[in-house]
């Protein structure tokens, strides 16, 4: 009697973690700000998403079928993609058709053509956004007060730009307006929650960019408070500059990613022209990573310090 | 005893130490066993026997005149019945002896304690006992003992982690047999002067570490270390960073820091080897594994086939899928059933249907958990992307030679890479090159 036997290198056990269970609990991490954006903007906000993240998902289905590769929608990846641009949209009608438009940038251009998850050099959802804003500037800046009669309004930072303060409180709870999903802090905390306790994601990313805000907002004499959770940065730092693909593997290498988003936000949100800075700064940095994992590589144990690879 | 440092890293893996608390039995003479002539790192030996020749236990069957290496003995008398070869899981192809045993068990009549009156003597017994790191990795003993000229020890460790899962081979070695253990180490300290020793041991073994504390109260020269259980606690390196502090600069040997580092049940087998004269040529060895019927520790003769030492221990209970000699971390798993048990094998492990089948590959998402599992500090990820490019500069570059194939990174992967794979095939890219 002879056993046919599986050879192969060791190890021969795993760990749980898997591709797509990662992808499932930032999912679960989103679903606090999910359902503040259908409390604040009701079925408006439900429709934006489910459009969003199905036609995310159809794309990548789509561009695998055609390009006879094997089906990955299963990792859930396209799901998150999904999730974080509509939670990324205005919360008005047109964002139905900017979401299929935002998803198509997002998931054939930024994400298959470079090669499919952990090859995109962009966070998807963030170069959707800047590409929708770019493009269709008018409906991309056409915010609502949240409520039943929504009314056509300015966002706290726009508001800011001309001497007028949103109170801390409101900004924290998210009776603002904003992005769908950006502006209730408390539900994006929540979250942030779930991926520390999960182990998704370290402090590393996301603290050295606020504490950088923090910092550079003592230094120019703005309330910090109100920068932090003004405007995409809590959405930005804690689910899409903390994307894999997209960020640094180094710790070392994290922190100098945190540091140049932050100052990079800043300089926009203080400077430039445009009242936000959160997307253009993680685009900004994305394209830095290469060369910052390059240049942080660490020490082996026991080993001399290595040059850049 | 408080442990000295902690390495950074690793990965928590999970324990199964099902054996823990069965002792060990005794496993009767096989009908044939097989003696391969290399158990150990370095160069083979050659047959000392020849087919027809009668052999008697204890006797010397294999040796070589390259230093690195221990010669071979048989622990069973009998018939040589011919010289095989045979074909190890890595590709090297061996002559084995193999021996009809007659189950008379006639000792030989050179096998008596030896004597011993300086430390050369020492390491020349050492040397004919046939003892190699019974750990794992089988490094022949007398050199690892025999320090070149100038170099002064400082340190002896003596390596009970045990943090592979499955294993509680050592585990049962500190406590059915911890008197040898300390007196082996009492032996080691006296011949080659050294005045230091620290065994470390997991502290999910409370047991071991209460037993050999108790033993080393003899000695004000001995303490005991509980080390924080953790994958891998038990790499040389991990272990020397946890007990002393001291960091191993790449490239280099425990001994260019002062240190020697052995296994529990070696220092335990020269005990028993200065007591008596008979050399290695038994072991306890662990079997398990979701095939196993009954998990447990048996004592076989070197050669036993895997076979027979799992019919011994009572058999499968479900159609094994994959055969690992060693723990599931850096076990190698065995093409065949038949492969002949080796001196520093330390378990067998059969795995079912569901745990033989490893995952399928995906695409890295750059997560960075490689890096964060790597006790070596290196990136495993960059390993792989230059493996598959075949960039042999890169990988030497990013130090790819100081892996040690833990295997925390492959553990931890969530996209099912094959990490350690890649490593092993990158080193020897990095070899070819460097070669040419």
């Amino acid at each position: 009697m002879e056993h046919k036997l599986y050879v192969n290198s060791s190890p021969h056990i795993k760990d749980v973690a898997k591709t797509s269970n990662i992808m499932f609990d930032v999912i679960i991490a989103l679903i606090p700000a999910t359902i503040i954006s259908i409390y604040l903007y009701s079925y408006m906000a439900a429709i934006i998403i489910g459009v969003t993240v199905v036609s995310s998902v159809l794309f990548e289905a789509l561009y695998n079928l055609l390009t006879k590769q094997k089906q990955t929608v299963g990792d859930y990846s396209a799901v998150v993609t999904g999730l974080l641009l509509a939670l990324n949209l205005p919360p008005s009608a047109a964002s139905i058709w900017l979401g299929v438009i935002g998803s198509l940038v997002a998931i054939i251009i930024v994400k298959m053509i470079f090669g499919g998850i952990g090859n995109n050099i962009f966070n998807p959802a963030i170069a959707a956004r800047v590409f929708l804003t770019v493009a269709f500037s008018s409906q991309m800046t056409t915010w609502l007060s949240p409520g039943a009669d929504a009314i056509s309004t300015a966002t706290p930072l726009a508001l800011a730009s001309n001497g007028i303060i949103t109170s801390n409180i409101d900004l924290f709870l998210g009776n603002i307006p904003g992005c769908l999903g950006e502006t209730s802090a408390l539900a994006l905390l929540l979250g942030f929650g779930w991926l520390l306790i999960r182990k998704v994601i370290k402090l590393d990313i996301t603290l050295t960019y606020l504490l950088t805000v923090v910092v550079f907002s003592f230094i120019i004499g703005v309330d910090p408070l109100f920068q932090i959770l003004s405007g995409g940065l809590l959405l930005g730092a804690i689910f899409m500059a903390t994307d894999y693909s997209t960020s640094p593997m180094t710790k070392k290498g994290k922190i100098i990613y945190g540091l140049g988003l932050g100052i990079i936000t800043m300089g926009i949100r203080v400077y430039g022209n445009l009242p936000e800075g959160v997307s253009f700064s993680i685009l900004f940095m994305n394209v830095l990573v290469p060369l910052i994992d390059r240049y942080t590589i660490p020490k082996s144990f026991g080993g001399v310090k290595k040059k850049n690879a | 005893m408080k442990q000295y440092k902690y390495f950074k890293r690793g990965v928590k893996v999970p324990h199964y130490k099902n054996t823990e608390n069965v002792e060990t039995t005794v496993m009767p003479i096989p009908d044939l066993v097989e003696i391969p002539m290399l158990h150990h790192i370095g160069a083979p030996c050659e047959p000392l026997v020849k087919p027809g020749d009668e052999v008697l236990v204890g006797q010397k069957i294999g040796d070589s005149d390259k230093y690195i290496s221990a010669p071979v003995h048989t622990g069973v008398s009998g018939k040589v019945k011919k010289i095989n070869s045979i074909l190890f899981p890595n590709g090297v192809t061996v002559k084995s002896v193999l021996i009809e045993t007659d189950k008379k068990q006639v000792v030989d009549q050179s096998i008596k304690p030896p004597v011993i009156n300086s430390k050369k003597e020492f390491i020349a017994a050492v040397r004919e006992s046939g003892l190699v790191g019974l750990g794992g990795a089988g490094f022949p003993t007398h050199v690892k003992l025999n320090p070149p000229e100038g170099i002064k020890i400082e340190y002896l460790l003596i390596n009970g982690a045990e943090c592979e899962p499955y294993i509680t081979s050592d585990y049962r070695e500190s406590i059915e047999n911890s008197w040898n253990v300390i007196s082996g180490i009492n032996i080691i300290m006296e011949y080659l002067e050294i005045d230091k020793v620290i065994i470390g041991i997991e502290d999910n073994k409370p047991k071991a570490v209460e037993v050999l504390t108790g033993i080393a109260k003899t000695s004000d020269k001995i303490d005991i270390m509980p080390l924080k259980s953790k994958y891998p606690q038990g790499a040389e390196k991990m272990l020397i960073y946890s007990l002393t502090g001291k960091v191993v600069p790449a490239g280099k040997l425990p001994l260019d820091v002062g240190v020697i580092v052995m296994n529990v049940t070696s220092v335990a087998f020269i005990a028993s080897y200065i007591k008596t004269g008979m050399p290695l040529t038994k072991k306890r060895i662990t079997i398990d594994g979701g095939a196993i019927k009954h998990p447990s520790n048996i004592e076989v003769f070197v050669g036993t086939n895997i076979k027979e030492a799992i019919k011994f221990a009572g058999g499968f209970k479900e159609e094994p899928k994959k055969i690992l000699m060693g723990g599931p971390m850096m076990g190698v798993s065995q093409y065949n059933l038949e492969s002949p048990i080796l001196k520093q094998n330390n378990a067998i492990l059969a795995f079912n249907e569901k745990q033989s089948k490893m995952p399928e590959q995906t695409a890295c998402i750059k997560c960075g958990r490689c890096i964060s599992a790597c006790p070596m500090n290196l990136m495993p990820v960059y390993f792989d992307i230059f493996n598959e490019s075949k960039d042999a500069d890169q990988l030497l570059k990013l130090d790819i030679l100081s892996c040690i194939e833990c295997g925390s990174c492959s553990f931890v992967c969530p996209a099912n890479r094959y990490l350690v794979q890649s490593i092993r095939n990158g080193k020897l890219l990095v070899r070819a090159k460097g070669s040419k």
